[in-house]
């Protein structure tokens, strides 16, 4: 029989610990509903940016002459993974998700003979990944999710473009958490080099047969306009990640909570009954010391 | 066609300005051009400056950017702009302060990269400066 004094301790470290875990799920909401709202702010920004890389990929479509971050260098021997995760856990299987999809992608690339780096963002990828391919980690960024700011995002895309002008990789995608609702996350890849105008709202506007004017010319526009693109697209993955990382942090302390008053009631009628019991025993103990009188 | 532009001003942080103008003047990279309704269509790059939106015969707002990009199709006029404040809103005392410092950065700077940057901030805060000045 478990003794009273030990279930009391235990229940009161389990109180305590559900009051924490309700906390930290109250401080996620209210930050899921600021980085909801900063990722939809920034959102008008990345569709016109797109727009616009849209009606200049069309420009350059069959051109020989287009830049390397806009068509890729033509080689894809080296890949270069941006893994997105958050500096902190207890964000259920958040982390754990971007890593498992980075790994299947490490290993099919391996598969085909080609070559792997890792650009970490966040603290818990380097940490997960570090084990098994710490030598192919180029390089780890942290601090992203505090007060994130787009400058912040856009040092990060020069980075990468300064890499890939170095020709220290051929290929970037980036592997982060899109924030679909609460309750779901969807990890997701996006190319970076080439800036493949793949997804929504890229499609060139209808000009009625006229041709854009480019001013100063278009190979200056996009010298600054594709670290610029780098920049927004970084700067929408940390978003989205973060929105998800407050949500995926909601649920899971959501959870913890809920597990841990049922853990309460549970133990709170075993020590009732153990109660009950000890006291059974002395009546009876007492009763039958009576009647031997 | 409509005889008005729309003009749209968005920043990577948040949608500024949306909404109908006669004219809009742009600092473009080769110069500022003022953008009527049913420009022709016209990729340019900004340099840092002062945009004016015009709204019959006097300006609606005066907004100072720091560089961007503007798309000017014939029914509206988008830009992307790095940073973009009111220049009413420019707070004179703060602009010089980043000034003297983004000058130490400068003087303190060793890569190249660093270099590149802080002689871009120059350009940006003093181009702000101005702008608060003429104000």
């Amino acid at each position: 029989m478990a003794n009273l004094k030990a279930l009391r301790i235990r229940i009161n470290s389990v109180r305590s610990t559900r009051k924490i875990t309700s906390a930290m799920k109250m401080v996620a909401a209210a930050k899921l509903r600021r980085a909801q709202e900063s990722a939809e702010a920034a959102r008008p920004y990345a569709e016109r940016m797109a727009r616009m890389m849209g009606s200049l990929a069309s420009a350059f479509a069959g051109r020989e002459d287009a830049p390397q971050l806009l068509a890729g260098n033509g080689k894809d021997q080296v890949h270069l993974l941006v893994v997105v995760t958050s500096d902190r856990g207890l964000c259920g299987s958040f982390n754990v998700g971007v890593v498992r999809a980075a790994r299947v992608r490490i290993a099919e690339l391996r598969d085909q003979g080609k070559e792997v780096k890792i650009l970490c963002l966040g603290r818990k990828g380097r940490d997960m990944l570090r084990r098994d391919y710490g030598s192919m980690i180029v390089d780890t960024v942290l601090g992203l999710d505090k007060r994130l700011s787009y400058q912040m995002a856009a040092d990060v895309g020069v980075k990468i473009s300064e890499l890939f002008e170095a020709g220290e990789f051929d290929v970037c995608s980036v592997v982060y958490n899109r924030f679909q609702s609460v309750m779901t996350q969807v990890v997701s890849w996006q190319s970076l080099i080439p800036a493949m105008a793949d997804d929504d709202g890229a499609e060139a506007p209808d000009l009625g047969g006229a041709v854009y004017i480019f001013e100063p010319d278009e190979f200056e526009i996009l010298d600054s306009l594709l670290p610029q693109n780098m920049g927004v697209q970084v700067y929408r993955s940390l978003l989205e990640s973060q929105a998800s990382e407050h949500a995926a942090r909601m649920t899971a302390m959501d959870n913890a909570s809920r597990n841990a008053g049922d853990m309460i009631d549970r133990l709170n009628t075993l020590y009732n009954r153990t109660r009950q019991a000890a006291i059974t025993t002395e009546i009876t103990e007492i009763v039958s010391g009576a009647e031997a009188l | 066609m409509a005889d008005k532009v729309n003009f749209e001003l968005v920043s990577p942080e948040r949608l500024l300005v949306s909404d109908a103008f006669d004219m809009v003047v742009i600092p473009g990279g080769d110069g500022e051009f003022g953008v009527l309704p049913d420009h022709a269509p016209l990729i340019s790059t900004i340099r840092p400056g002062i945009i004016d939106v015009h709204e019959g015969s006097s300006i609606a707002h005066r907004i100072f950017v720091g560089g961007g990009f503007v798309e000017v199709l014939p029914d509206r006029c988008t830009v992307l702009a790095e940073d973009a404040v009111m220049v009413a809103d420019i707070d004179r005392a703060l602009v010089e302060e980043d000034l003297r410092e983004a000058e130490l950065t400068l003087r303190d700077a060793e890569s190249d990269h660093d270099r590149r940057r802080a002689e871009g901030n120059i350009a940006r805060l003093g181009a702000m400066l101005e702008a608060a000045r003429a104000n």
